[in-house]
C-alpha cells in the first residue's frame, strides 16, 4: 500500500513536468499567435462548432474515465472494461476529429510551415494530440491486462495512473480551447 | 469521498462552464463583435477555465486528498510558480523585444496611427 502511494506520487511528479512542457508550448503560442506572415490568421483558421464538439467529447471521456476508476475501486472487472471502452471510443472520436482538422489545414495551405503562428499552433495542439494517442494505446493495453489478470493491486495501480493521465489531458485541453480557440476566434 | 454523484456533479458543472464560455464567444461573434468587450471576454473565459480546472483537479484528480497529507498540492503550487515565470516572463520579454527591435520608421508610423 505504501509503495502505491510512492508510485502515485511519482506519477504526479511526471504529470507536473508534462505540465511545464505544455506551459512552454503555450508561452510560445502566446508570443507567436499574431505572426501569420500574410497567411491564414486565427480567425480564418478556427471553427468554433468543431472545437465545441471536440471539447464536449473529451470532457465526457474524462467523466467516463472517472466512472471506470470507481468501478475499479469496487473490484468490478466488467464495469471497468465497459467504462474504459466508452472512454476509449470518445477519445478516439476526439483524435479522429483533430487529425481530420489537421489534414484539412495542411491540404489548404495552412500547414505548420506556413507561418510562425501555424507552427506554434501545430506544436501545441499536436503535442496534446500525441498525448491523447499514447493514452489511447495505454488504455487498450491496460484493458487487455485487466481482462487477463483481473483487478490485482498492480493492475489497479496501473488504472489509477492511467486515469490521472487522462484527466490531466482534459485539464490541459480546457486551457487549449480557451487560450487558443476562444481567444483566437474573438 | 469518491462517489458517482461527485463525479457526475463535477461533469455537469464543467459542461455548464464550457457552454457559458463558448456561448459568450458565440454571442460576441454573431453580433459582429459588438456585444461584450475584448477585455471583459478575456477575463471571463480565463476565469471560467480556471474554475473548471480547479473543479476537475478536485473531483476528477482528487487533488489534496492523498494519504501523504496534501503533498501533491505542494507539487502543483511549485509547478504553477514555475509556469508563471515561464509564461508571463516569455510574453513580457518578447513583447518588449518586439517593440525595441522595431525600426524607427515603422515606430513613427505606428505612433502616428490611432488604431494600434
Amino acid at each position: 500500500m505504501e509503495n502505491n502511494n510512492k508510485t502515485i506520487f511519482g506519477f504526479w511528479v511526471y504529470l507536473m513536468t508534462d505540465l511545464v512542457m505544455f506551459a512552454a508550448l503555450f508561452a510560445t503560442y502566446a508570443v507567436l499567435r499574431n505572426n501569420s506572415f500574410g497567411g491564414p490568421t486565427e480567425a480564418s483558421t478556427f471553427n468554433i462548432y468543431f472545437v465545441f464538439a471536440e471539447t464536449l467529447i473529451l470532457l465526457t471521456s474524462s467523466f467516463t474515465c472517472g466512472m471506470a476508476s470507481l468501478a475499479a475501486a469496487q473490484g468490478n472487472v466488467k464495469k471497468v472494461i465497459a467504462w474504459f471502452s466508452a472512454t476509449f471510443a470518445l477519445g478516439l472520436a476526439f483524435l479522429i476529429m483533430e487529425i481530420s482538422e489537421f489534414h484539412r489545414l495542411i491540404k489548404t495551405g495552412s500547414g505548420p510551415q506556413r507561418s510562425a503562428f501555424l507552427s506554434s499552433y501545430f506544436a501545441l495542439v499536436g503535442a496534446h494530440g500525441i498525448h491523447i494517442a499514447v493514452g489511447l494505446l495505454w488504455m487498450a493495453i491496460t484493458m487487455v491486462v485487466v481482462l487477463r489478470r483481473g483487478l490485482t493491486p498492480k493492475t489497479s495501480s496501473q488504472l489509477q495512473r492511467l486515469a490521472l493521465f487522462w484527466h490531466f489531458l482534459d485539464i490541459v485541453w480546457i486551457f487549449i480551447f480557451t487560450v487558443v480557440y476562444l481567444m483566437g476566434i474573438m | 469521498m469518491q462517489t458517482s454523484k461527485s463525479y457526475l456533479t463535477a461533469y455537469l458543472l464543467s459542461l455548464f462552464l464550457v457552454v457559458i464560455a463558448f456561448g459568450l464567444i458565440y454571442i460576441h461573434i454573431s453580433s459582429a463583435h459588438e456585444v461584450f468587450s475584448h477585455p471583459f471576454l478575456r477575463v471571463a473565459i480565463i476565469a471560467l477555465a480556471v474554475i473548471q480546472a480547479v473543479i476537475q483537479l478536485k473531483f476528477f484528480l482528487h487533488l489534496g486528498q492523498d494519504q501523504n497529507g496534501k503533498t501533491n498540492m505542494t507539487l502543483i503550487f511549485f509547478t504553477l510558480g514555475l509556469i508563471l515565470i515561464i509564461v508571463v516572463g516569455s510574453i513580457w520579454i518578447m513583447n518588449h523585444l518586439n517593440y525595441n527591435m522595431t525600426p524607427q520608421q515603422i515606430q513613427d508610423y505606428m505612433n502616428s496611427q490611432s488604431t494600434f
